[in-house]
C-alpha cells in the first residue's frame, strides 16, 4: 500500500493529528521522566547497607538521674551501667551477639566528620572526605554481619571508652572499602595512618569491611553514602544505642525479653515503644518517602497511558464513523478487509511516530529541566527507547478495535446514502 | 437562550455516552490530581504566622574560621551559644529570643503512667510574646526568672490534658529529668505550620509539649536534639552533651516592627561581626542575613521538593488530559457539522453556534469538575493516610475548592474554544448539499 491515500487524509484532519501527536508526545515525556525517577527510587531502597539485616535490632534508651558525664567519675559511672547492660542483654537465651554503638545504617542519626591523610586537616581539603563515625566495640562484627576484606577486626584489647564530649585519641580504626579506596587509591589502606576530624594525632586503619552504608539515608549523605568509620569506642552519656542480633529466627522474642531485662538491670530509664526497633522496621522509615513517592508516579502514570490510549481510541472511532462510506466504497473497489484494518494501523503508526519523535524531544528536555531545579542525572536512553516502544504499542493496541470495526463495514454502504 | 443551548448540550452529552464519559472522566482525573497536590502544596508553603510573620526576622552571622571560606557562602543557619547570648543580651530588637530544640523524660506523679518523652523548646521569655503564642492559664517566665535559671515550665495544651485532665495546673509541679519544675503556664492549642523557628525537628505538625528557660537547660544539661555544625576544633554534641563553642546549634529569632529597624538591626549585625573580629573570635569578614519568616522558609527550600515534583507532574498530566478532551470535542463538533449546517441555514448566527458549543463543553467542565472534586478529597484522604509530617495537614479549604471548580470550567472552556471555531467555520450549504 502506498502512503499517499493516508497522508492526504490526513491533511484533511489536522487539527485531530496535531492534538493526538501532541497528545503522545507529552505522554510520552511525562511517563519516561517520572519512571526513571521511580527506577532511581528502586535502586536507592533496594541498595544493600552490607549488613545482615535478618534477626537484627537497634535498642535506643536513656537513663533518668544518671550522672552527667562531663566528670571522670561520671563518666566511670556510666561506663560501668553501659557494660551492665550489654553483659545483661548478651546473657539472653534467644540473643547472639550485642555490640554499643552510637548510631547504624539508615537510623538518619549520625556522627558526622572528617578523615585525611595529613594530620589537622579539616573538611574541604583534598587530602579528606566526609565520613560517619560509628563508636561502637569489638562485637560490632558479629552483631551487625560485616564483612571484613582485609586486616583484622577489633579486639577487646582495642576497645575504649570516653565520654560522648572527650576529644579522645583514636589509634586504631576501620574503614569501609569505600573509604579506603579513595583515601589510598593505590594499594592496601590496612596499616596506613589516617587522621580523624581535624586531629593531628594519628589512626591506624587495622582493616577494611566490605561494604557498610552511612546513618544518613537522605540525599544530603549522597556524596559519602558509604564512607562509614568504625572506632572502638564506647561512648558514656545518660543515652545508649546498641544493636543486637538475635538468634536464627528469633527475633520477636529477643525483642520481646529487652524491656524486662533492662528495667531488672537499673529500673531508672525510659523505654518507650519506640525504644526496640527490629531493622526492618528502621529501613521502612527511612525509605518510606520514597516508597510512597515511587507508588504515585507509577498510579499517575498507569493512568496517563490508559487516557491517552483511551483517547486514540475514541479519536479513531470518529474518524471510522466519518469514513464510513469513503471505507464502503474502498471495499467495493476491491480492497480486502486486511488492507482497510492496515490501513488504520499505519495511520496510527505514523501519527503516533511524529508523537513519539516530539516526545522524546521534549522527555530530553524535561530531564534537562528537571536536572537544572532538582537532584537527577540525565535519563539514560534506554528509559526513552523503551517509552518510545511502549507508546508505539499502546497506539497500535487502541486502534485495533475501532480498526477491525472499520474492516468490518460491509462493501455495500456505498451504494447507500448516510 | 441558555436554557435552550443548555438542553442541546445535554441531549449531544446523552448521544454519545461513552464518548461523554471518557471526556467527563479525563477531566476529572486531571483536576482531581492536580487539585490534591495543589492543596498540598498551598498547605506546606502557607505562612505560620499570618499577619506576624513579616516582624519577625532570622539574623545571621559567620563564626567559621577562614578554612574553606568563599564569599559567596552564606552564614550558618544557626548561631553558637556565645553569639546568641551576645545578640540576645544586646536587646537591640523590640523582641528577641534564643533557643534549641530536644527531649525531656517525663516522669509523672501518676504511678498509671509510666516514665515518657516529650518533645521541649528551651527559649527564652520572649518567645511568647513574640510568636503570639497563646495562654491558657498562667504566663510565660519572665527574664529576671531565665536569668534565674528558674526551674519553671510553661506546658503545651495536650500535655495539660493528659496530665492534669485539663484543669488549671499553674503552680503544680512537674518532673522532668530527675529534676522538679513548677508550671508557670498551659499554652492552648498552637502549631504554626511550618514549624518555622526550627526547622531541624522536622517541617510541619510538629509542636513542643514543654517549654523550659534555656539558662536552665544548660544548667541541667537538659538533653537537645537537632543539628550542630561545628568547625576548627568544635566537637559535635549528642543529646545531653552540649556542642563545643565552636558549633552552632542555636535559634535566634527578633521582632523588629518597622522596615527601617530592620535596616538598622543589620548594620548592628554587621558592627557585631566587625567587633568579634576586632577581639578576634571571628576570622572571616562580616557575612551576615537578616531574613523574614517567609524569605527565610524560602532559602532553607521548606517544602519537599517531591512535593513539588509531584504538583509538576498532576499538571502534566492535566495537561494531557485536556489535549485528549480538545481532541475528542474537536472530532465530535466535526461530526456534528450536518446538525450545525442546517441550524447556519435557519439563520443562527456563528455567535449562536459557538455559544451553544462552548456552553456543551462547559457542561463537560462543570461534571468533571465535580468529579475532580471528589477525587481531590479522596486524593487527599489517600496523603493523609501517608506517614510523612505533613499529612495530617492535607485538608482541603474553601478557596481551594473554589479553585478547583473554576480551573475545570476554565479548562474545559479552554479546551472547547479551538473545536467550537473550527466547528463554525463550517460552510452551510456544503453540509446540505452532502446530505
Amino acid at each position: 500500500m502506498t502512503m499517499h491515500p493516508i497522508l492526504a487524509a490526513l491533511r484533511k484532519h489536522k487539527a485531530g493529528v496535531v492534538l493526538i501527536s501532541l497528545q503522545i508526545a507529552l505522554t510520552l515525556a511525562i511517563v519516561c521522566n517520572a519512571v526513571f525517577i521511580i527506577g532511581q527510587r528502586i535502586e536507592r531502597v533496594n541498595r544493600p547497607t552490607g549488613l545482615d539485616e535478618n534477626n537484627l535490632f537497634l535498642i535506643s534508651q536513656q537513663w533518668v538521674g544518671a550522672p552527667g558525664g562531663d566528670d571522670p567519675a561520671g563518666v566511670e559511672k556510666l561506663d560501668v551501667m553501659q557494660r551492665e547492660d550489654l553483659a545483661a542483654l548478651r546473657n539472653l537465651p534467644d540473643v547472639a551477639s550485642v555490640a554499643p554503638s552510637n548510631s547504624i545504617p539508615l537510623l538518619n542519626s549520625s556522627w558526622t566528620g572528617s578523615v585525611s591523610i595529613k594530620p589537622g586537616q579539616q573538611l574541604g581539603d583534598k587530602s579528606g572526605t566526609r565520613t560517619a563515625y560509628y563508636f561502637t566495640d569489638d562485637q560490632v562484627f558479629p552483631a551487625l554481619g560485616l564483612r571484613l576484606v582485609a586486616g583484622r577486626a577489633f579486639t577487646a584489647a582495642d576497645v575504649q571508652h570516653q565520654g560522648a564530649r572527650d576529644q579522645r585519641d583514636r589509634p586504631v580504626i576501620i574503614v569501609t572499602k569505600a573509604l579506603a579506596d579513595k583515601l589510598f587509591p593505590q594499594g592496601s589502606a590496612v596499616g596506613k595512618v589516617i587522621y580523624s576530624d581535624g586531629s593531628s594525632s594519628p589512626s591506624t586503619i587495622i582493616g577494611v569491611v566490605e561494604r557498610m552504608q552511612i546513618p544518613a539515608s537522605g540525599s544530603w549523605g549522597n556524596d559519602f553514602t558509604w564512607y562509614s568509620t568504625l572506632v572502638p569506642t564506647r561512648l558514656d552519656s545518660n543515652f545508649a544505642r546498641y544493636v543486637v542480633r538475635a538468634k536464627p529466627g528469633r527475633l520477636d522474642a529477643a525483642m520481646r525479653a529487652v524491656p524486662a531485662t533492662l528495667y531488672g538491670v537499673n529500673p531508672m530509664r525510659v523505654l518507650d515503644d519506640d525504644s526496640v526497633k527490629s531493622f526492618a522496621d528502621i529501613r521502612a522509615s527511612a525509605y518510606r518517602a520514597d516508597v510512597g513517592m515511587a507508588i504515585l508516579m507509577g498510579v499517575v502514570c498507569l493512568i496517563l497511558l490508559c487516557v491517552t490510549a483511551a483517547g486514540i481510541v475514541g479519536l479513531t472511532s470518529f474518524w471510522v464513523g466519518q469514513r464510513h462510506r469513503q471505507i464502503g466504497v474502498r471495499r467495493a473497489l476491491g480492497a480486502r478487509k486486511i488492507d482497510i484494518l492496515h490501513y488504520f494501523q499505519i495511520e496510527n503508526l505514523l501519527i503516533a511516530g511524529v508523537g513519539v519523535v516530539l516526545g522524546v524531544l521534549l522527555a530530553v528536555g524535561l530531564n534537562i529541566w528537571l536536572m537544572t531545579h532538582y537532584e537527577m542525572t540525565r535519563i539514560p536512553a534506554l528509559y526513552v527507547l523503551t517509552g518510545v516502544l511502549a507508546m508505539l504499542a499502546i497506539g497500535q493496541a487502541a486502534v485495533f478495535v475501532p480498526a477491525r470495526r472499520a474492516s468490518n463495514v460491509p462493501p455495500v454502504v456505498a451504494t447507500r446514502a448516510v | 437562550m441558555f436554557i435552550y443551548y443548555l438542553d442541546l448540550a445535554l441531549r449531544s452529552l446523552r448521544r454519545n455516552k461513552a464518548l461523554t464519559a471518557l471526556m467527563v472522566l479525563a477531566i476529572a482525573l486531571g483536576i482531581g490530581a492536580s487539585m490534591t497536590t495543589l492543596t498540598v502544596l498551598h498547605v506546606l508553603s502557607g505562612d505560620p504566622l499570618p499577619g506576624k510573620s513579616a516582624q519577625l526576622y532570622y539574623p545571621q552571622v559567620d563564626p567559621q574560621d577562614i578554612k574553606g571560606m568563599s564569599p559567596s557562602k552564606e552564614p550558618p543557619d544557626q548561631v553558637t551559644l556565645i553569639d546568641g547570648l551576645n545578640l540576645l543580651h544586646a536587646v537591640r530588637a523590640d523582641h528577641q529570643a534564643l533557643m534549641a530544640g530536644g527531649s525531656v523524660p517525663l516522669q509523672p506523679e501518676q504511678s498509671s503512667l509510666d516514665p515518657f518523652y516529650v518533645d521541649a523548646r528551651y527559649t527564652t521569655a520572649d518567645f511568647f510574646v513574640m510568636f503570639d503564642a497563646p495562654f491558657l492559664y498562667g504566663r510565660g517566665w519572665t527574664e529576671a526568672d531565665g536569668d534565674a535559671k528558674a526551674r519553671q515550665v510553661v506546658i503545651a495544651k495536650a500535655l495539660n490534658d493528659k496530665l492534669f485532665a485539663g484543669e488549671n495546673s499553674v503552680g503544680r509541679t512537674l518532673r522532668m529529668a530527675g529534676t522538679s519544675f513548677r508550671i508557670v503556664g498551659v499554652l492552648d492549642s498552637w502549631q504554626p505550620n511550618p514549624h518555622f523557628y526550627d526547622l531541624n525537628t522536622g517541617s510541619y505538625a510538629y509542636s513542643e509539649q514543654v517549654f523550659v528557660p534555656l539558662q536552665t537547660m544548660l544548667d541541667l544539661h537538659l538533653s537537645r536534639s537537632g543539628s550542630n555544625d561545628c568547625w576548627g576544633n568544635g566537637g559535635g554534641g549528642t543529646d545531653n552533651i552540649l556542642p563545643s563553642d565552636e558549633c552552632v546549634w542555636l535559634q535566634f529569632w527578633v521582632q523588629l516592627d518597622s522596615p527601617a529597624k530592620a535596616v538598622a538591626y543589620k548594620e548592628f549585625l554587621t558592627h557585631y561581626s566587625q567587633d568579634q573580629k576586632t577581639l578576634g573570635r571571628f576570622q572571616r569578614a562580616p557575612n551576615v542575613r537578616l531574613r523574614n519568616v517567609m524569605q527565610w522558609l524560602d532559602y532553607q527550600m521548606v517544602v519537599p521538593d517531591d512535593v513539588r515534583l509531584q504538583n509538576g507532574l498532576a499538571f502534566g498530566f492535566l495537561l494531557v488530559c485536556l489535549v485528549n478532551t480538545v481532541g475528542l470535542m474537536l472530532a465530535k463538533f466535526m461530526r456534528r457539522a450536518a446538525e450545525l449546517g442546517v441550524r447556519r441555514a435557519l439563520g443562527a448566527s456563528r455567535r449562536a453556534l459557538f455559544a451553544q458549543l462552548l456552553i456543551e463543553s462547559g457542561v463537560v467542565g462543570l461534571v468533571g469538575g465535580c468529579g475532580g472534586l471528589l477525587l481531590a478529597m479522596f486524593g487527599l484522604w489517600l496523603v493523609r493516610q501517608r506517614p510523612s509530617d505533613y499529612a495530617a495537614l492535607a485538608h482541603l479549604d474553601l478557596s481551594m475548592l473554589f479553585i478547583t471548580f473554576v480551573l475545570a470550567v476554565c479548562a474545559t472552556l479552554l479546551a472547547g474554544l479551538l473545536p467550537a471555531w473550527r466547528a463554525c467555520q463550517i460552510a452551510p450549504a456544503l453540509q446540505l448539499k452532502s446530505n
